[in-house]
């Protein structure tokens, strides 16, 4: 049995740590809802966007769409963009990312293609290094900046578009986690280039007929581009809302445990301490009877 | 009498509100949007938008870079990726 000091200096030890993850667990919680209201703020643009993207598209096909849009011709090489977090303490929300990575990965290698990753932020390194270590492209990273913004997302999708000019990948996956609650975020995957043709209302502007300026070419070509931006900036911000989400859940729990901890350790200290203080009366009582 | 004007950054909702008119740095040139204007889509160029509240009144301008502007039933919507200020 371990000895009274023993207990003490552990139960103190895992009272800290509860300390700690409570602390966690309380910024999480304010984090949360800041990368909530970006995400929501988020979303007017996202909108408009799709819907000017959606009446355009239908309007532009053929021939004369852009290389973004109708894709290479060939479907051989894919480029699998992973979005993970930076930081850990947030559960199993990187092995899950990581995980629907893989499986999309075996499926595409299962049908013959080739494929290679990019990877955002630095939790997705090492779990994807250990089976696919010659098919990572780029790391991209984003552990300087506090809170990923439009810059990132905007360095991200200028750099694949040039590798998607340059001919070296055909079509681009993106995976991220989407925010359900704090409790679930799913690992997503959507096919980022060529742009999928976005469903919705097509007719935004009525049936009057719209007048473009330049051109209806033109302009798609200009809009593909910043649609890619946006995607990738919203797997971001859905990035950091899933962090805090699954980081606020798990801190919580490991909170719990350490409550749980502490009051057996603190039950087998009282036992323990009273052990000692009756083998003490023992030998007392026994020491006068035999006088 | 008054157009209806969204200016919406990836960030953020920037603007909504009424006014009397909106002038936009079009791709090929300036152009004044008025309400009932004809529906019409229009890359932008970097530069100011130029915001009347009222009729004579000075503009507010506000710089835009990248984006493109709407003009639909609902109004004008201007998508810019960044807004300065």
């Amino acid at each position: 049995m371990a000895s009274l000091k023993e207990l003490k200096g552990r139960i103190n030890s895992v009272k800290s740590t509860q300390k700690i993850t409570k602390a966690k667990q309380m910024v999480a919680a304010a984090k949360l809802r800041r990368a909530q209201a970006a995400a929501e703020a988020a979303r007017p643009y996202a909108e408009r966007l799709s819907g000017v993207m959606a009446s355009l598209a239908a309007k532009v096909s053929g021939d004369s769409a852009p290389r973004l849009l109708k894709g290479t011709g060939s479907d051989k090489r894919h480029l699998l963009v992973v979005v993970n977090t930076d930081k850990g303490l947030c559960g199993g929300l990187n092995a899950n990312i990581v995980k629907a990575a893989k499986a999309k990965a075996r499926e595409l290698i299962a049908d013959g293609k080739d494929v290679s990753f990019y990877l955002v932020g630095k939790k997705g390194r090492a779990p994807i290094k250990r089976d696919y270590a010659n098919r990572i492209e780029k790391h991209f990273d984003t552990s300087e900046v506090r809170t990923p913004g439009f810059e990132e997302a905007e360095a991200i999708a200028d750099d694949l578009i040039e590798r998607f000019e340059k001919g070296e990948f055909d079509v681009a996956h993106l995976v991220y986690p989407i925010f359900k609650s704090a409790l679930a975020q799913d690992p997503t995957v959507d096919q980022l280039i060529p742009v999928p043709s976005p469903e919705g209302d097509a007719g935004t502007a009525g049936d009057a007929v719209v007048e473009y300026e330049p051109g209806e070419e033109e302009i798609l070509e200009e809009l593909l581009p910043r649609y890619v931006k946006t995607q990738l900036f919203g797997s971001l911000l859905e990035r950091e809302a899933s962090e805090q989400g699954a980081s606020m859940t798990a801190m919580d729990n490991a909170t719990r445990n350490a409550g749980d901890l502490i009051q057996k350790l603190t039950i087998q200290y009282n036992r323990s301490r009273q052990a000692a203080i009756t083998t003490e009366l023992i030998e007392i009582i026994a020491g006068a009877e035999a006088l | 009498m008054a157009l209806h004007f969204e200016l919406v950054t990836p960030a953020k909702l920037v603007r909504s509100e009424d006014v009397h008119m909106v002038v936009v740095p079009g791709a090929e040139g300036e152009f004044g949007v008025l309400e009932g204007h004809a529906p019409f889509l229009s890359t932008i160029r970097d530069g100011a938008v130029q915001v009347y509240k009222t009729e004579g009144g000075a503009p507010e301008t506000i710089e835009v870079r990248g984006g493109f502007a709407e003009v639909g039933d609902k109004g004008l919507t201007v998508l810019a990726e960044h807004v300065e200020g």
